[in-house]
């Protein structure tokens, strides 16, 4: 498929076609409860109501959404939000009958004309976590779920079989229907479903029907992601996108929901009612020129998606490799993102919703499977991404076409990618040292680079595979520390600090250990270890643009909440800083891409019809981002010492990372230490490491301490009811919590600074109290 | 399906142009029953000097691989044909249209382009412009996706 302007019924992917029996796997779907509603329509941006399904007690509710919920929480994740605080406890786990998997919209969500327009926000009680975790995620399935008639979807409680659950927004019903005789897994359950529920045989008809979805390995393991569909007219095959992080897939499939089916009548540019469309057109015409004539100098997202970044990641020592020991690896070249767009399928529209110009989401149609239950067909692969690239070289797997295997075989068995890639280099770290080996892996030789072995894994997992190694290997690295601690079979500190988690949750793709700032965009974050919240590493590390401990807390601050607002609005973040205006480098805050800032303010008010500002944009962020801290505070897991990170995302572990960038190493403890070069060629390796793990250890916690204070949280990082109640957020039950948390922490002496700070060091604040004042 | 092999464009003859505008007006009048011409045509004369120049599309159809939905197809003619029924109005294709020839008017959100109607030829009465036929092959441009710098 090189050729354009090519009528899209003679597009050919040339993957295998399946023939099922529909008649059979209709008939054998028995209603279990159903509810009619009214057709309603989006007035500016909302549906006004929110759906309800409890699959144990089979009730079926609309929620009103009042004025005052779109003031405080927006829309999207802060709907999310606030509907979960509602309904769940503060001892729910993700396998709680009341724990609930909830999808979003939000006000801007289904737009067509601004690119990035068409993210749903996925939330539930995490497996891995035990906190709230939120994913983002494209596919049609949130604009859909809106035209529909709902601004959320909550689902509370478990079915006794496997349903799919259909929002019918052509005819006005929710249906709960059994699905016994469909497949599992999501490249061939997308097939079927999308065919069976569209209204004709036609591939316009087939656009208009999405799904959620996921796997066989979802319902093994803790890594479940979920697979929102995007039928695709050229390709005729329904794509996906995930839903990665934190388990979503896992509690899907533990509520016995096969797949979420939502369908729409008609989708037009305007199906949001906008207040005023013509400024839509008009700022969305103006990012489509932008990315016409300077994605290809910038990003080159049109071309190879976020695959760009692998060959810049590696340049500056941050691809992770081998498990994060390494940024930067001789073969790394194998899997630049010229040899992926060898691959890629070129000439097709390849945005994760309409309108999408930034078209990031790449494909490899007619890949030949070469392990597992599908060997030997030829299927569609989304992806890869830059993330599943780099778990590729965390795993040391150097070979395009092994990546497309785990990546493939990832999506459709329900997998997040990150997550199982970050986990099982960490488990071949621990091979590499002994700590694991061939007998206590059922097995497998999980070597750094056997991507046989690897995948292996992956179908064991799939097939429900009892090994003791299997069974707790899916349930992600925290659970195999704990594991491996219990078994005594090796050094509790060297596993604590090699396996890359933190609250549970492994870490997405990126080496952090020489920026500071980034570190703590890791760690000091609500649902763990992932770059959603802040990418600082080039502003920190290579332009040294934020030195002081002040500057990076002014960082922390504001890109978490700036980047949680395109969460609160059913947004992608791409198009914000993935696309530059030519001239952006020469504005106050190029960092901040002002003039992008301006268009989503401009989009905001064209939308809602709100005078807003940009201010405006990060209070609506910072209410519903302390809510979402209160809330993990209220569920145990808001404090500092749930802000703890691994020590390999901070320094070298083991020697052989020392020793590998020796120079570098001497000449930070040289520079930030202040220990002479005539003593440090005294010190031996063990020394000098120590040196550097204590220095960066007190850093990090330092960061912490500015951090909480900039965020306006105890320095034990508890926001205080004062800061909630600055914010407008004056739910008393969460007030109340708030107070007695802090309270009690105040008992224990756990509000105090956490760096060891010498004379003449700046504190954050001379008072610890300093909240009380305000 | 056969794949028309030529197409009629508008060829302008600026010599014979009195700017009186008599084609915008007979355009607008086929897009939006309307006589305003201007930002509702899909043809636009423009003084250059003492002269005049067209705006308008050659349905090269680089746009076509940029719907999401298939609105926008060539049709049995060779013309680039935009369905609104089928367009979601999200305006790539008037974004990424090189010489800007894809029009959008605030009238509705989905856009609008030159159909070789030929209403404008006939409404000048100068004889400026006229539809000429050419082989689809020797304009059809395809630039979607360059690795790097194009």
């Amino acid at each position: 498929m090189g050729k354009g302007q090519i009528p899209t019924e003679e597009y050919e992917t040339r993957n295998t076609k399946h023939k099922w029996d529909y008649k059979k796997i209709k008939q054998a779907h028995r209603i279990v409860f159903k509810y009619s509603f009214k057709k309603g329509k989006v007035e500016r941006g909302y549906a006004n109501r929110t759906l309800y399904i409890n699959l144990s007690s089979k009730e079926i509710k609309e929620k009103k959404v009042t004025e005052e919920m779109k003031d405080k929480f927006t829309g999207g994740r802060g709907f999310g939000l606030k509907l979960l605080w509602d309904s769940i406890k503060p001892t729910t786990r993700w396998n709680s009958d009341e724990n609930e998997l909830i999808i979003t919209t939000g006000p801007l969500c289904g737009t067509t004309q601004y690119p990035g327009s068409g993210k749903s926000l996925c939330l539930t009680v995490s497996p891995s976590t035990d906190i709230i975790c939120d994913s983002n995620v494209g596919g049609f399935v949130g604009p859909y779920l809106k035209f529909a008639g709902f601004d959320a979807i909550e689902i509370q409680g478990k079915a006794k079989h496997d349903v799919v659950i259909l929002i019918d927004g052509e005819k006005g019903k929710v249906l709960i229907e059994t699905a016994p005789l469909e497949e599992t897994n999501t490249h061939q359950l997308n097939e079927q479903l999308t065919k069976m529920y569209a209204s004709e045989d036609t591939d316009n008809s087939r656009q208009k029907v999405s799904v959620v979805s996921s796997g066989k390995g979802a319902e093994n393991s803790y890594w479940g992601c979920l697979n929102f569909s995007f039928y695709d007219i050229r390709r005729k095959v329904p794509r996906v996108k995930q839903a990665g992080r934190g388990g979503l897939g896992t509690v899907l499939r533990d509520k016995k929901i096969k797949a979420i089916v939502v369908k729409v009548e008609k989708v037009s540019g305007i199906s949001n009612n906008p207040a005023d469309p013509e400024t839509l057109a008009k700022i969305g015409t103006k990012l489509h020129r932008e990315i016409r004539d300077l994605d290809r100098y910038q990003c080159n997202m049109r071309a190879v998606g976020t695959a760009h970044l692998v060959e810049i990641m590696d340049e500056y020592d941050l691809l992770p490799t081998e498990n994060y020991r390494f940024g930067s690896f001789p073969k790394a070249s194998k899997i630049y993102s010229p040899e992926f767009y060898k691959h890629f399928t070129k000439i097709i529209p390849d945005g994760c919703w309409h309108g999408c110009t930034m078209a990031c989401s790449k494909t490899v149609d007619g890949f030949t499977v070469m392990t597992g239950p599908y060997k030997g067909q030829k299927v569609t692969v989304d992806g890869p991404e830059y993330e599943t690239v780099g778990c590729g070289s965390n795993m040391s797997i150097w070979d395009p076409l092994w990546i497309l295997e785990f990546n493939f075989y990832c999506d459709t068995y329900g997998l997040d990618t990150i997550s199982t890639g970050t986990a099982i280099a960490f488990y071949m770290e621990m091979y590499e040292y002994g700590i694991l080996n061939k007998g206590r892996c059922d097995n497998l030789e999980l070597c750094f680079g056997n991507y046989e072995a690897v995948l292996e894994l992956l179908h064991r997992i799939a097939r429900g595979d009892n090994g003791e190694f299997i069974k707790v290997a899916s349930k992600g690295i925290r659970r195999v520390k704990d594991w491996l601690i219990k078994k005594d079979w090796g050094d509790k500190d060297l596993i604590e600090d090699c396996g890359m988690e933190s609250k549970g949750l492994e870490y997405s793709e990126y080496v952090t250990k020489e920026s500071l700032a980034m570190q703590g965009g890791y760690g000091l974050t609500l649902k763990g270890p992932q770059h959603d919240e802040a990418w600082l590493i080039f502003m920190d590390m290579v332009n040294n643009a934020i030195p002081t401990f002040k500057d990076k807390a002014e960082a922390l601050h504001y890109f978490p909440m700036w980047r949680t607002w395109f969460g609160l609005n059913g947004l992608c973040k791409l198009p914000w800083n993935d696309i530059e205006p030519a001239n952006n480098a020469e504005t106050d805050d190029p960092t901040k891409v002002p003039e992008h800032v301006q268009n989503y303010v401009d989009y905001q008010k064209a939308m809602t019809g709100k005078k807003i500002t940009k201010e405006d944009l990060i209070l609506q962020s910072e209410r519903c981002y302390n809510f979402q801290r209160a809330m993990n505070v209220w569920m145990g897991r808001g404090r500092r010492k749930d802000d703890w990170i691994p020590y390999r995302s901070m320094g070298p572990v083991t020697k052989m990372e020392y020793i590998s960038r020796k120079d570098r190493y001497d000449k930070y403890i040289t520079e930030k230490i202040g220990i002479s070069e005539k003593d440090i060629e005294k010190m031996n390796i063990n020394e000098k490491m120590k040196l550097l793990y204590d220095f960066r250890q007190d850093q990090y916690q330092k960061l912490a301490d500015a951090v909480y204070y900039r965020r306006g949280w105890t320095p034990n990082g508890v926001p205080t009811p004062q800061k909630m109640k600055q914010l407008g957020m004056n739910d008393s039950k969460m007030l109340k919590i708030l107070q007695d948390e802090i309270d009690k922490d105040e008992k224990a002496g756990l509000n105090v600074w956490g760096g060891k700070y010498k004379k003449g060091e700046e504190l954050p604040s001379i008072h610890p109290n300093y909240w009380k004042k305000w | 399906m056969v794949n028309p092999k030529t197409v009629k464009i508008l060829k302008f003859h600026p010599e014979k142009c009195d700017g009186q505008l008599g084609c915008e007006k007979a355009c607008s009048n086929v897009h939006f029953k309307s006589d305003e011409g201007g930002e509702k045509s899909a043809i636009r004369i423009i003084k250059d000097g003492n002269s005049y120049k067209m705006h308008v599309c050659d349905h090269r159809g680089l746009c076509i691989d940029m719907c999401p939905v298939g609105a926008l197809k060539r049709k049995k003619n060779g013309i680039v044909w935009l369905d609104k029924n089928t367009c979601i109005g999200c305006q790539a294709c008037v974004g990424f249209c090189p010489i800007g020839a894809m029009r959008k008017s605030d009238e509705r959100i989905e856009p609008f382009k030159c159909i070789s109607c030929g209403a404008c030829v006939r409404a000048c009465p100068n004889g400026a412009l006229e539809l000429v036929e050419i082989e689809i092959d020797k304009i059809k441009e395809i630039v979607y996706h360059n690795l790097g710098v194009k």
